[in-house]
């Protein structure tokens, strides 16, 4: 369990690379806000409390796995993977631009670290499922590694992912957790909207999964669902993060049109000035540096 | 006369020349591959024996993953396999996968430049009866263009058999062509195969050979029994066998176009995008010729027995000396 002191330091890092993100989409002019913004405080737990994985050596064969499915909130992956060490904060400005390691989708060629390249939807939980029986294959039952997918609400329109959840569940692969993003929006608009996706959770469990709904920002919850998917050996566990897109800038939070648009580099700075310095500042709880 | 370098089987002019499906090939050289490194996965869509792929699950039960009729899932899982070191391959038919999964071999085998083997079995209009649905004549054209990816068409079992082995030791995207019918031995275990070196298998007793027939697949038998006839007509042709579409032999291509000037392709394929395309890509640039193209011409397939598919689409022994005729 997270103490108060570590739920802290995860608040205030998770602060740090909400910062980033919207630096480096400022920098690049174009790329998705809202769900890397939502989906911070998640990334920041596993990258800097529940992952399994050493950034010095970023191939070390016992690592946990980290497949991002729906690759377009890619910022977030990125601003994680930078803050704890694979790479130099400062080279997150170069997303999205020429000769970037950071490719507006992530492209493994170009940043080996990353266990998959995606971008188009759907196809992130079944490369995860067959590193889960891979490992399975190798490791037995005994297995100490846990292959994590993100992938997002939207997404779930993809036919892909139901092969993928069934076939996960005839191996019962507890080496699995799969963390959807559920936070209710997609480009055209709301999800129940385009698509219904509900009820996501009966669905996941229908098809054999544990399953388990959290806040997804706050990172008591967080831990404890992932400590109890970790415990469950009969089935892949599923974990569905309820966020809130654009979190952390209350201008873009809830707001739909933030799914695929970064801020204007001219005016952000001005028109939300009081939104980043709240988040500098963590709400107020910590002092700026800039007060 | 046949090349005595490659030591072919002697039979194989004969009516009773051995016929062998080329996908049984595949099941033997991936059952062997499974014995030689145990890194080596199967993973099928419900297609487990029509791709012979059975042998390798009996041998090899716990390394066998039955995915059910969903190819997308098939190539992702596969990628996900190979980034934990196994060498996966897929198969099921070559209209499902790589056609069905088109989009997930492009972005998670091959982009992630993922050592995945796509084994795509019943390829060409030669599935006979179960009609046009079934029969994938446009596979080579969307794997070929596919970067990082290898594109392989045996034209035997014997040689679907060193391919197997020999792309499950090559750690690259790969697309295995194999067809499901009955395809006469052409080879033998002596023949020579290596990956991506194209072969002349049929060349003049005597003189220059006035035409370059370039085929590949289950239609190299077809090219070599034409290639004979014509011989006994005082043409001289030279047939060679291209079972690597990708990475091209462009020098023996190349080589083959200066010496004859006339260059034809011989594929159970779209003549659109296909080996043909590849080949006049090659010496278009190289040493452009004057060229034909045997495949079928822009339609779908039907139902009917393989030789009578074969023969409506132009592609059979005749087709290949009116086209050898139809260009000197």
């Amino acid at each position: 369990m997270l103490n108060d002191k570590q739920i802290f330091a995860l608040q205030e890092k998770a602060n740090d690379i909400r910062e980033s993100i919207i630096t480096m989409l400022l920098a690049a002019g174009s790329g998705h806000t809202a769900g890397p913004l939502g989906m911070a405080d998640f990334f920041t737990y596993l990258y800097f409390h529940g992952l399994r994985h050493d950034p010095v050596n970023p191939l070390w064969p016992e690592r946990d796995r980290l497949v991002l499915s729906n690759g377009h909130i890619n910022p977030v992956l990125y601003s994680a993977m930078a803050h704890s060490g694979y790479f130099p904060v400062e080279e997150l400005k170069t997303l999205r631009k020429f000769g970037s390691r950071l490719q507006g989708h992530p492209h493994r060629e170009f940043l080996p670290y990353l266990e998959n390249s995606s971008g188009p939807l759907g196809s992130g939980l079944s490369q995860a499922v067959g590193m889960a029986l891979a490992d399975r294959i190798d490791a037995g039952a005994k297995t100490e590694k846990t292959i994590y997918c993100l992938l997002g609400d939207g997404e779930l329109d993809e036919g892909q992912n139901w092969e993928a959840i069934m076939l996960a569940a005839k191996y019962k692969l507890h080496n699995i957790i799969a963390i959807v993003d559920r936070n209710n929006i997609q480009i055209d608009g709301y999800t129940e909207d385009v698509m219904p996706v509900d009820s996501v959770a009966k669905k996941w469990e229908s098809f054999n999964w544990h399953v388990q709904e959290v806040d997804g920002h706050n990172f008591a919850d967080i831990d404890n669902a992932v400590n109890r998917a970790k415990a469950i050996f009969e089935k892949p566990s599923v974990i569905i993060a309820r966020t809130i897109p654009g979190k952390g800038v209350p201008e873009f939070e809830r707001d739909y049109h933030w799914h695929g648009y970064a801020p204007n580099a001219k005016t952000a700075v001005e028109d939300y000035k009081h939104a980043f310095n709240e988040l500098r500042t963590l709400g107020g709880k910590i002092k700026s540096e800039h007060q | 006369m046949l090349n005595p370098n490659l030591k072919l089987n002697e039979n194989l002019f004969s009516d009773s020349v051995e016929q062998v499906p080329i996908r049984k090939g595949f099941g033997d050289g991936l059952l062997e591959a499974g014995k030689l490194d145990e890194r080596v996965v199967g993973l099928c869509a419900d297609l487990t024996e029509s791709t012979q792929m059975h042998l390798f699950r009996d041998a090899f039960p716990n390394r066998f993953i039955q995915v059910g009729i969903a190819e997308q899932n098939l190539a992702s899982v596969a990628s996900g396999m190979a980034a934990m070191g196994k060498i996966p391959f897929i198969s099921s038919y070559a209209m499902f996968s790589p056609g069905r999964n088109w989009e997930q071999i492009r972005t998670t085998v091959a982009y992630n430049d993922r050592g995945v083997i796509i084994a795509g079995s019943h390829a060409g209009v030669s599935v006979g009866p179960d009609g046009g649905t079934h029969q994938a004549i446009e596979d080579i054209a969307i794997t070929r263009v596919i970067p990082n990816m290898i594109v392989v068409s045996p034209c035997d079992a014997i040689e679907a058999k060193k391919a197997t082995l020999a792309l499950a030791v090559l750690g690259k995207p790969a697309y295995l062509r194999l067809a499901r019918e009955k395809t006469p031995i052409i080879t033998t275990t002596d023949t020579p195969f290596v990956l991506g070196k194209a072969q002349i298998m049929f060349e003049p007793k005597n003189g220059k050979a006035t035409v370059g027939i370039i085929a590949t697949g289950a239609l190299v038998h077809k090219a070599l029994v034409a290639a004979s006839k014509l011989e006994q007509e005082g043409i001289n042709v030279k047939v060679m066998n291209l079972a690597t579409i990708k990475p091209l032999d462009v020098e023996a291509i190349t080589k083959l176009a200066i010496e004859t000037g006339k260059i034809i392709t011989v594929e159970e394929h779209q003549i659109a995008g296909g080996t043909g395309s590849a080949v006049a890509e090659c010496l278009a640039k190289n040493h452009p010729v004057h060229m034909g193209f045997v495949g079928v011409n822009d339609r779908f397939g039907q139902s009917g027995t393989p030789a009578e598919l074969i023969e409506h689409y132009g592609m059979g022994v005749e087709g290949v000396i009116a086209k050898v005729k139809e260009l000197i």
